[in-house]
């Protein structure tokens, strides 16, 4: 464990603002995301729960573009996701743009998604070499190698860099995942239910990665079932139901002494089995 | 890989998965390694788990026989043995005949021709097909419809129609040029019938069609890879190209191999269509040397002998490649039949006291 307590890269103070004001968002007749605000601050740990279908990774996926939103805007640092602003309208951004944004913005999914015909290494090396970068010049390969390095080193996995990910356990191949998404160091960091897939005995192997990175000054924002981690790693927990927010605030007021009756009927039914690990 | 017998009897509760889950000494592989004493070192331990009295480790490993495999064996090879004498004896195959011809420098030369053919228009009909692939799965109404129509009308009518139409192109249309249409720009122009060579004509009916059936298998292949791959790409800012290339296609090869072989070796034999065309590739010449020797059968032979040697050599081709994307996708690599010889030569071949560790 020691080698992820090391130094992350400092991050700076004012980067990773994430805001998301009035977003919908509907596939075909339904809405699932209702006009969602949230304020995400720079090196903040957001954690939203909710049960299935509220909304929650669709929510997650409007912040790097994957979903466009029907309605609202997403902004991080002050900068639209997807357009730009020209005076009075809105322009959406070509591809390109759109990827270069998206290298500020880490994401790792519940299925892992690796690249299955690349190793480990060369699952974490290859965007630092390709991708387009505001204000960064793309790595040569022997640089993206030796920082895949690094990044596999942090989570653990220096010595499986040659594996592919089917000969590796589902934590591993998160927490390749995990190095992959750091490898453009992003400046925050989009969880889409990483430990959902996972064995129970291999989910805090996955946890103790994102614990970590918790203190390091990258924004996170994770969509999770594990209440226990939940409570241990947010600085703001976000309750959503059927597409909105319910409530939000600090996990000892949102587990503790949540407000509204929708909360505690879902906790009641969640956090008993979650907390008795 | 030794047996779970073997690891009881002794006596070692050690955690051989702990090694496996890498080096890190964090809960999830503590509770593993407290676990496994535990249950091997209580009282009610299940009779399965309990250490034998006799140790095993020590004793020699003798493979199952399969005699019925051995039968069947002997049958088949009795029939193909049949099979084999009737050919080599019955005087009407004329072998004498067929060996007379098979490197005549006339068969020779038809079958380069035969290779040319099919390495242009299978390499090109493979990359226009890739084209058309993209286009049909592009996000524009107009690429879309443009590939459609292209597969459409290209799988639609008959090959010879399509080779006998590209090679009379010249009498529909007597020049061909290039220039902006509707006006008197002309960048060159050239008679049709000097650019359609019997060749061009050849290829250029080759090639289209098999883009036409490439497109559709290459398609397919694009389609098996998990949409959560691109997702994965597009959210690491992997640009699209790179996509296709790096991400994509080397997990479609696997689903397009198997097909786009099947095209390849119906397209060494389909070139024999160009005989419509009096284009002397193998089967042509096959067809103007017999109706000279009335040898029909035996020369008739002497191209299905190289068809099926042509064929063979990428069938090879074929299990190499696909094993080399099969990269990642399976744990560990099946063996080449290289390998698979080697292995059955060591297993069974070696005197019974090395089978053992041999098997282990």
């Amino acid at each position: 464990m020691s080698t992820l307590a090391t130094e992350i890269p400092a991050t700076g103070t004012t980067r990773g603002l994430v805001e998301i004001t009035k977003v919908r968002k509907s596939f075909g007749a339904a809405e699932v995301l209702k006009g969602i605000t949230l304020t995400v601050e720079p090196g903040g740990v957001a954690v939203i729960v909710g049960p299935s279908g509220s909304g929650k990774s669709t929510l997650l996926r409007t912040i790097n573009h994957l979903e466009k939103v029907d309605g609202g805007f997403v902004a991080i640092d002050g900068t639209l996701v997807g357009y730009e602003v020209r005076g009075s309208t809105l322009h959406e951004l070509r591809e390109r743009d759109v990827l270069k944004q998206r290298t500020g913005i880490g994401m790792v999914f519940q299925n892992f998604n690796l690249f299955p015909h690349l190793t480990a290494l060369e699952n974490v090396a290859e965007a630092p070499v390709v991708a387009p970068r505001s204000g960064k010049p793309r790595l040569t390969k022997a640089e993206a190698r030796e920082r895949g390095l690094e990044l596999l080193d942090r989570v653990g996995l220096k010595d499986r860099a040659g594996a592919y990910p089917r000969q590796l356990s589902g934590g591993q191949q998160q927490r390749v995942a995990i190095a992959r998404a750091l490898a453009l160091d992003p400046k925050i960091l989009l969880f889409d239910e990483p430990t959902s897939a996972l064995d129970p005995e291999l989910v805090n192997e996955v946890l103790d990665v994102i614990r970590e990175l918790a203190t390091s000054g990258t924004t996170l924002i994770i969509v999770t079932h594990e209440m226990g981690f939940a409570r241990d790693v947010a600085d703001t927990v976000v309750f959503m139901d059927e597409g909105q927010i319910v409530e939000q605030g600090s996990p000892q007021d949102i587990f503790t002494n949540p407000r509204e009756a929708r909360t505690r009927s879902f906790f009641s039914k969640v956090i008993e089995p979650a907390f008795n690990i | 890989m030794s047996s779970t017998t073997t690891k009881v009897a002794q006596a070692a509760p050690e955690p051989a998965s702990a090694g496996t889950e890498g080096t890190r000494g964090d809960s999830a592989g503590g509770t593993e390694a407290a676990t496994v004493p535990a249950e091997t070192g209580d009282g009610r331990a299940r009779p399965g788990n309990r250490a034998p009295a006799v140790d095993y480790a020590e004793y020699r490993v003798i493979p199952a026989r399969h005699p019925w495999r051995w039968v069947g064996t002997a049958v088949v090879a009795l029939g193909v043995a049949g099979i084999a004498w009737s050919l080599a004896t019955n005087p009407r195959w004329e072998w004498g005949v067929v060996a007379q011809w098979f490197t005549a420098k006339s068969i020779v030369d038809g079958l380069l021709e035969t290779l040319k053919l099919t390495a242009i228009s299978g390499i090109l009909g493979f990359v226009l097909g890739f084209v058309l692939a993209l286009m049909r799965l592009s996000a524009s109404p107009l690429l879309v419809s443009v590939s459609w129509t292209f597969s459409w009308i290209f799988r639609s009518t008959p090959l010879l129609v399509q080779m006998l139409l590209w090679y009379n192109l010249g009498y529909l249309y007597e020049k061909i040029s290039l220039g902006i249409p509707f006006t008197d720009v002309r960048f060159f122009e050239i008679q049709t019938t000097t650019l359609i060579s019997q060749f061009a004509a050849a290829v250029l009916g080759l090639t289209l069609n098999q883009a036409a059936y490439s497109a559709e298998i290459i398609r397919g292949g694009i389609l098996s890879v998990d949409q959560g791959q691109l997702e994965a790409a597009a959210a690491l800012g992997i640009p699209a190209w790179r996509r296709s290339t790096r991400i994509v296609l080397p997990q479609a090869m696997r689903a397009i191999l198997p097909t786009a072989f099947n095209e390849i070796i119906g397209l060494v034999k389909g070139t024999s269509i160009v005989y419509v065309l009096a284009y002397s590739e193998l089967f042509y010449t096959v067809q103007v040397i017999y109706n000279r020797t009335q040898q029909v059968l035996p020369l008739l032979l002497v191209a299905t002998l190289w068809y099926i040697a042509i064929t063979s050599v990428l069938s090879v081709f074929q299990y190499y490649i696909e094993r080399h994307y099969s990269k990642g996708a399976v744990r560990t690599l099946p063996l080449t039949p290289l390998q698979k010889a080697r292995k059955f030569l060591s297993t069974h071949a070696l005197s019974a006291d090395n089978s053992a560790k041999v098997t282990r």
